[in-house]
């Protein structure tokens, strides 16, 4: 039999360069499934929101109380901050540490100015009455449309992090993988902005 | 400002009252917690061991030593759970007719919840989780998992949720709406109390160390094979870990959603599941059993591949259809999704949705049934050696079969209508939950013991560990299956009807012989490690495996394998053996690995005050350390010395020691 067989191929990895993983890769997939699982948190509260956006209560009613300007504003100005961190991801594809900084310093500026606005119309809601504990469709909307704005405040914090080290130590691989994961994290945040605003702001005025 | 003011600024609503100092039962634990710790600590500090126990174990980032911790966990709760059910029992067997029991009936209420919640949350995932981040990395031909520091953080995270559910025994009450903290029994104006917040924060804490566990895990199958291991080389197990960790994912963010929601209705006032301003207590059934159906098979996925391991090794043979093991594990894991429905078919969602989450229920039996034909085929004219691994899988299959059909039947709507909520379902649940989840962590804990330790566990202790649970479980089940299709409902405190008491005094008996069975299990640790020295193995083969964690030491080194080895066959190690592989003893390279940190321990300590001080309404220790887990978290990014390299000879010197115990053995 013995003579039947192959020769016996090579069991291990004896060149420790040969079997090399990418560094980094295994983090930016390990981010991506981490933000499905975000993913799925907002699906959570998308799923309440649906159910509970007519339970009034007999307080007000979505038309009543959205000003579709101001959020209309807003997403011009999360998208346009979209843009922006592309232009960052651009400078440190090339290796421009200020542009990269300059960049980021603004995609943060957009995201503080698109937290005020909300906070602006949160004040207006709950100044009218309109406040969380009033109905379930009203705990529904504020939970959902205030989770998004945590995760943008998160982001805001995230990139003030980057700038301090980028300031330190520059495009450091570790720093732009980094940059990377934010990256993700801050488009993701938009596309689940596209969602809040037609299923909450859009539907919610032509109901 | 009066003095009571003062006192609430400064410890929120928890008072002397809060400590249940009138409760016998309660002092005595712990008086008795207070002494084993005490008695701990004491040996720790007597013994010098605190620093190699910070440097060695806490602060460790190696699979290998944060899987045997989660297991550890795991067994500690386990005694808790099983206290519990013991209570229980107690309870039923007595409370007929004119007595009442020796629970009050806030007090059982706790109990029954603490059970469920405990053997699940911290009893159940932390077994699963451990082993599958012993033994995964091990069968890919990893030196760790992908996110090294995450998996010290995920386990000390689910350490402070079991320490808060601990702490909820002697400060305050734990709550009483069930293992899944159901509303609207959970509800403020219904429980104002602290048990339901000691439950969310829990549960909270812990969760999130699940959710980061299973990104970690899947990461690593995805990226860290060896080479030539393609999905399908894969052993079954790191199969079955992955579906099983893909499923968490998926699921645990549901559950999150839905206790934050909760939590809001109890802090903020808002009205998601309140009875009224339009809230809906059923959105909060819908989505914790959205959750709550798919983790049965985040915990009976990864035993089903143990089961699969354990056949194909002690039959001889390789396993009977791997890939249709394979797809039924991905099959099992789609439909696991789309029945949670089936948990309350009461609700009135009417016949056409009824009908689709009874079908799709009764569909996964489809691919168990194959799995449990594959076990029994790959057991077919093999070579079966009667180890106590395999003693499990044969108990497994003979309790898992009835288990299953008895969750067929409660699948059939109308049949549900009458079985609901009796004690016919939660006899069907602890059927496939002990004889399949259960039986499977004892059988991976008798299997991998050798490989974690370097030597094997005792075997006559091992039987009566192993006897007492199987016996124990059909004593003290089939009773409850009985009164349940008789109609008896569940979590009832006292019974009216004598003619019952019979089977719930039997029942209490086959408790007992469990009891037996978790003595034995006590026992059985304790003399295998007084007898090492018989039983060790020093081949780190010692049932002649066929997958890769047999190929290396036992215990492993730090760096598991000081070559990666090349995969060419599934079975990789069966193969090598087969083929004459020969182990390299010299050319050893500098070993890349991921530095210790006690950042885990300290994030996770922040998140258990954060949670205590939310529980009791102590408003500045919540924003104290709340602030303080941000401002750590983001200075330990700041840390970016985080890898060293193990010197060439430390690994030479370290496989040297290895030739010499094989050349011995041999």
């Amino acid at each position: 039999m013995a003579e039947t067989q192959p020769p016996a191929p090579a069991f291990y990895v004896l060149d420790p360069h040969e079997h090399h993983h990418e560094p980094g890769s295994g983090t930016l997939l390990g981010f991506w499934i981490y933000l499905m699982s975000d993913a799925l948190i907002f699906a959570t509260l998308f799923a309440t929101y649906g159910v509970l956006s007519t339970s009034y209560a007999g307080g007000p009613s979505p038309r009543e109380i959205f000003e579709l300007p101001l959020v209309a504003l807003n997403t011009a100005i999360l998208l346009v901050s979209s843009i922006t961190y592309g232009f960052a991801m651009i400078a440190m594809q090339e290796g421009r540490l200020g542009g990269t900084r300059l960049w980021l310093a603004v995609t943060g500026l957009l995201g503080m100015a698109f937290v005020g606005v909300e906070l602006y119309e949160f004040g207006n809601l709950i100044a009218e009455g309109a406040t969380p504990q009033r109905s379930a469709f009203l705990s529904a909307f504020f939970t959902l449309v205030s989770t998004h704005g945590l995760h943008v405040s998160f982001g805001i914090l995230w990139i003030g992090v980057m700038l301090v080290q980028l300031g330190q130590r520059g495009l450091h691989a570790e720093n732009q993988r980094r940059l990377l994961c934010l990256s993700m994290f801050w488009h993701f945040l938009d596309v689940v902005w596209i969602g809040v605003f037609t299923f909450v702001y859009l539907l919610g005025v032509l109901r | 400002m009066t003095g009571e003011t003062v006192t609430s600024a400064i410890f929120g609503r928890l008072t002397w009252e809060s400590f249940p100092i009138h409760e016998p039962i309660l002092l005595v634990t712990f008086a008795v917690v207070v002494l084993l710790g005490l008695g701990i600590v004491g040996a720790v500090t007597k013994y010098r061991l605190w620093g190699w126990l910070w440097r060695e174990w806490l602060t460790s980032v190696d699979h290998k030593k944060i899987g045997i911790m989660y297991i550890v966990l795991g067994i500690i709760m386990l005694l808790r759970g099983f206290a519990d059910a013991l209570m229980m029992r107690a309870q039923q067997a007595m409370a007929f007719g004119a007595s009442q029991g020796y629970l009050p009936a806030h007090h059982y209420d706790q109990v029954f919840t603490a059970h469920g919640t405990i053997m699940i949350f911290f009893v159940a995932i932390p077994l699963v989780v451990g082993l599958i981040n012993f033994v995964m990395p091990l069968q890919i031909g990893a030196r760790d998992v992908a996110f090294p520091f995450l998996n010290n953080l995920s386990f000390w995270l689910t350490v402070a949720g079991a320490l808060l559910v601990m702490v909820s025994l002697f400060v305050g009450e734990f709550s009483r709406g069930g293992w899944l903290n159901y509303v609207p029994v959970t509800n403020l104006q219904n429980s104002p109390d602290t048990g339901p917040d000691y439950y969310l924060w829990a549960l909270q804490i812990a969760g999130v160390g699940t959710t980061l566990s299973a990104i970690n895990m899947v990461t690593t199958i995805i990226k860290m094979r060896a080479p030539g291991m393609t999905m399908m080389k894969m052993p079954v197990f790191c199969w079955t870990a992955l579906c099983s960790n893909v499923l968490a994912i998926a699921i645990f963010p549901v559950l999150t959603g839905a206790f934050a929601l909760l939590m809001l209705d109890r802090y903020v006032g808002t009205n998601f599941f309140t009875n009224d301003l339009g809230g809906n207590p059923m959105m909060y059934w819908n989505l914790v059993w959205i959750w709550g159906h798919p983790e049965v098979y985040v915990l009976v996925l990864p035993v089903f591949g143990i089961y699969s391991e354990i056949t194909s090794t002690f039959t001889g043979k390789r396993l009977f259809g791997y890939s249709s093991m394979v797809y039924a594990t991905v099959v099992i894991t789609i439909l696991s999704y789309l029945v949670w429905l089936h948990h309350f078919f009461t609700m009135g969602s009417g016949a056409s949705v009824n009908s689709f989450f009874g079908i799709a229920t009764m569909v996964i039996s489809i691919p168990t049934g194959a799995k449990i034909f594959n076990w029994l085929f790959t057991m077919y004219r093999g070579r079966i050696r009667y180890e106590l691994p395999m003693m499990w899988v044969i108990a497994f299959m003979l309790t898992f079969v009835v288990g299953g059909m008895t969750g067929v039947l409660l699948a059939v709507p109308p049949a549900d209508f009458v079985l609901h909520n009796s004690l016919f379902l939660v006899a069907h649940f602890h059927n496939v939950i002990i004889g399949g989840v259960v039986f499977g962590l004892f059988a991976g804990l008798d299997y991998w013991f050798p490989k974690a330790f370097g030597f094997k566990l005792d075997r006559f202790w091992g039987r009566i560990h192993f006897w007492g649970w199987v016996i124990g479980y059909w004593v003290a089940w089939t009773p409850i299956y009985v009164v349940g299709l008789m109609g008896t409902t569940r979590r009832v405190r006292h019974f009216d009807d004598p003619s019952l008491q019979i089977w719930f005094v039997l029942a209490a008996i086959g408790a007992l012989i469990i009891l037996v069975g978790i003595a034995a299990f006590v026992i059985q640790i304790a003399v295998s490690i007084m007898r090492r020295d018989q039983l060790r193995d020093t081949t780190g083969d010692p049932w002649h495996g066929r997958t890769l964690e047999w190929s290396t030491a036992s215990p492993p080194p730090a760096y598991n394998f000081a070559f990666t080895p090349q995969v060419h066959a599934l079975d990789a190690w069966y193969d090598m053996k087969d083929r004459g592989a020969q182990r390299p003893v010299t050319g050893f390279a500098p070993i890349h690995m991921p530095r210790n940190t006690g950042a885990g321990v300290i994030l996770s300590a922040m998140a258990m005050v954060l949670g205590f001080a939310m529980i009791w309404y102590i408003w500045w220790l919540a924003a104290v350390s709340a602030v303080a887990l941000l401002v750590y978290g983001v200075a330990h990014t700041f840390n970016y010395n985080r890898d060293y390299y193990i010197p060439a000879d430390e690994v030479a010197e370290e496989e040297d020691a290895r030739s010499r115990l094989l050349a011995a053995g041999a």
